[in-house]
């Protein structure tokens, strides 16, 4: 017990670290002393002050919320679905706000970021209800595998949808592979104030769920013995679970791969206890985000690679590595 | 007397096991028909619709000499190089997504799913927009790039032996790379680029050529018998590595072979018509939901691929009236609707999975 709590404790530092690191390293690097200045007394007419206030402070907090958001709801996923391939983009998330996002350039001529929010959050919620529709019909429910076939058969048809209006349109082609790639820059106040109230009340509840979900990890059977109302547990974690994706891809796009990495490392952490996992997923997850984010504007000057690319170019083959080395719990 | 109340379960398991056997055949010859159905619409449906004695006349005419030199363009150039690619990609889809996923044990495991095609379809992208290749060397480029991450994901999943598991959690990482340079190489190209590649990997038939073929052809014939002979240990591999090893079979060999066949398939397929999104996912569990416990899927399974990539681009083709769709927009649609459909069916009548 002492042992994971002060793992916690590292890991907080690590973020702390990594949250200054993001709001001074950049194409124009800022000492700490600005950054305090600029917080604390601003000056409207220095441009240092206005890139920390407009540009790095919004995206830093956006990668903060959805990097935790992508973890936790990855390691609520693997726990109620019992597949260790879970992640967000299995149950339509990321297919669902990509088809509305494209809808909404190609039909209704919408172009800004802060435009696509809402759309992205629309179809991802309506993604997944429809996944979680077709999955629960009939009589045992939503179980694991039928979730994850329903999820890739919904996941397939959207994109085959939204492939046909990028095939037809080359202008939403054009404006759609910059949002597809999933970034942090150019996200602003605006859209962190869009996302921040789903993002916040959904790491809030997701930190509660440990206890259901070590209760679903032992087996439907098992969770029904332990006195736990299986379907409903399942429908409120997937809830949970579907708010934080679905706000993490309108904030940012799909971002691959922190969704389904961080828990394993977080399992491999602190074992099977959910109740762990999920702090630890919350704590790395804008740890590898923002870290990605940080290396991505550095590593091409003068331009910046979008952290979607740089989360798999890191993400992957540390994941591989993973992989090699541990016996990663089956769950 | 006796002796009959002794043979009782054996009889009841042989009846058990023909009764498995004609479904087998039922399933089989069933979609079969299906699938020559289609070609059959596929060769006579479009823009210049033929009467079903003028295209069998036109398939004779090698043999008899009765040539119709308009008729005979549209169904020997066109048509019939359309249907049999459509025929042998989608068979090739069907049997290599079925082996990954009998072999590695997951539903999701397709070679879709595990970066197989995503690499083939990253190769395509980078020859197109950064080599400015086309044609043959993006088909081939696009069988290289399959091979190769198949290699990687093999070499990097072994660890004194290879598990399921591991492989398939490393090709997802592996695909989420390969995904990763598609959409950089994607953000950093020119529109018009992006559009040809893009419409590379939708995948589609347009365009078909008996020329173009002629890989994917000869890889059948060769891999496809190959993977029917490696099919039996496959069902003790499905038992799981420690029953399959004390029936006698040697995993780590049967798993290497099968699988070396299965990415060869896949990479071809891809190389000829594109990634076809979902054949590959959907052909395995709808045969084997078809099938129920009635043993070997390979065949089902490719029949399956088949008639899907051949339906869906008919509907491609015809459903928007002149506007053509790449079959890989309707495959995935298809594919989804008709693994939700079984989804659905088998939780009517409490199977559900």
């Amino acid at each position: 017990m002492p042992a994971r709590a002060g793992g916690l404790l590292v890991l907080a530092i690590g973020l702390l670290a990594v949250l200054f690191a993001s709001v001074t390293v950049g194409a124009r690097p800022i000492s700490l002393a600005d950054v305090w200045a600029a917080l604390t007394t601003v000056d409207p007419d220095s441009t240092t002050h206005r890139i920390i206030l407009e540009l790095r402070l919004p995206r830093t907090l956006v990668g903060l919320l959805v990097g935790a958001a992508l973890g936790l709801s990855g390691a609520i996923l693997q726990g109620a679905t019992r597949n260790p391939l879970a992640d967000p983009g299995l149950l339509g998330i990321e297919a669902g706000a990509a088809l509305c996002v494209v809808l909404g350039i190609a039909v209704f001529g919408i172009s800004t970021l802060s435009g696509y929010v809402w759309l992205a959050f629309l179809g991802a919620g309506i993604a997944t209800v429809v996944v979680y529709a077709i999955a629960s019909m009939g009589r045992e429910g939503a179980t694991p595998v039928k979730l994850a076939l329903s999820g890739a058969a919904v996941t397939a048809a959207l994109y085959s949808v939204t492939s046909a209006f990028l095939i037809t349109s080359v202008t939403t082609l054009d404006q759609i592979r910059f949002w597809q790639v999933g970034a942090l820059s150019g996200r602003t106040m605006d859209i962190l104030w869009q996302v921040a109230p789903f993002l916040g009340a959904g790491i809030l509840l997701a930190l509660t769920t440990g206890r259901i979900l070590d209760g679903l990890s032992l087996g439907e059977d098992v969770a029904r013995g332990l006195g736990q109302r299986v379907q409903l547990s399942r429908a409120y974690v997937g809830f949970v679970a579907v708010i934080l994706a679905g706000a993490a891809v309108a904030a940012c796009g799909p971002i691959a791969f922190v969704g389904l990495t961080i828990p394993h490392v977080a399992r491999a952490m602190t074992g099977p206890n959910y109740r762990w996992i999920l702090p630890f997923s919350m704590l790395l997850g804008p740890i590898l985000l923002l870290g990605a984010d940080i290396v991505g504007r550095v590593i091409a000057p003068p331009g910046e690679l979008q952290v979607g690319i740089v989360t798999a170019a890191i993400g992957a083959p540390f994941f591989i590595a993973f992989v090699r080395r541990r016996k990663l719990a089956e769950l | 007397m006796n002796v009959s109340v002794q043979f009782a379960p054996v009889t009841l398991v042989a009846t058990a096991r023909r009764r498995l056997k004609a479904r087998w055949w039922l399933v089989s010859s069933a979609l079969a028909m299906i699938t020559l159905v289609l070609m059959a619409v596929a060769l006579t449906v479009g823009d210049y619709p033929l009467p079903v004695s003028d295209v069998v006349r036109s398939l004779l005419s090698p043999f008899t000499g009765q040539v119709d030199q308009a008729n005979d363009f549209i169904v020997l150039g066109v048509r019939l190089p359309r249907a049999v690619t459509g025929l042998l990609a989608g068979a090739a889809f069907g049997l290599s997504g079925v082996i990954f996923q009998t072999v590695l044990r997951n539903p999701l495991a397709s070679p879709d799913i595990v970066g197989i095609t995503t690499g083939a379809s990253t190769a395509a992208v980078v020859a197109l927009i950064i080599f400015h290749l086309s044609g043959f060397a993006v088909a081939a480029s696009a069988t290289g790039g399959a091979v190769v991450i198949a290699a990687l994901i093999y070499a990097l999943s072994w660890r004194g032996g290879v598990t399921p598991y591991r492989l398939v959690l490393v090709g997802i990482g592996m695909a989420a790379i390969a995904a990763a340079i598609t959409s950089y190489t994607f953000t950093r190209a020119r529109i018009a680029e992006v559009q040809q590649a893009m419409a590379w990997l939708t995948g589609s038939l347009n365009g078909a050529t008996f020329e173009a073929l002629l890989p994917l052809a000869l890889g059948l014939m060769v891999l496809a018998p190959l993977a029917a002979v490696l099919c039996r240990p496959l069902a003790s591999l499905e038992l799981g590595d420690d029953a399959a090893k004390a029936l006698g079979t040697r995993v780590e060999v049967t798993r290497l072979g099968t699988l070396l066949v299965a990415v060869v398939l896949a990479s071809f397929a891809t190389a000829t018509v594109g990634p076809l999104a979902f054949v590959a996912f959907a052909a395995g569990p709808v045969a084997k939901r078809l099938l129920g416990p009635a043993g070997n899927a390979l065949l089902p399974a490719a029949l399956v691929g088949a008639a899907v990539t051949i339906g869906a681009d008919l509907i491609a083709q015809h459903a928007l009236g002149r506007t053509q769709l790449p079959a890989g927009v309707v495959t995935g649609a298809i594919g989804a609707l008709f693994l939700i459909y079984l989804l659905a069916a088998a939780n009517r009548s409490g199977r559900g999975a």
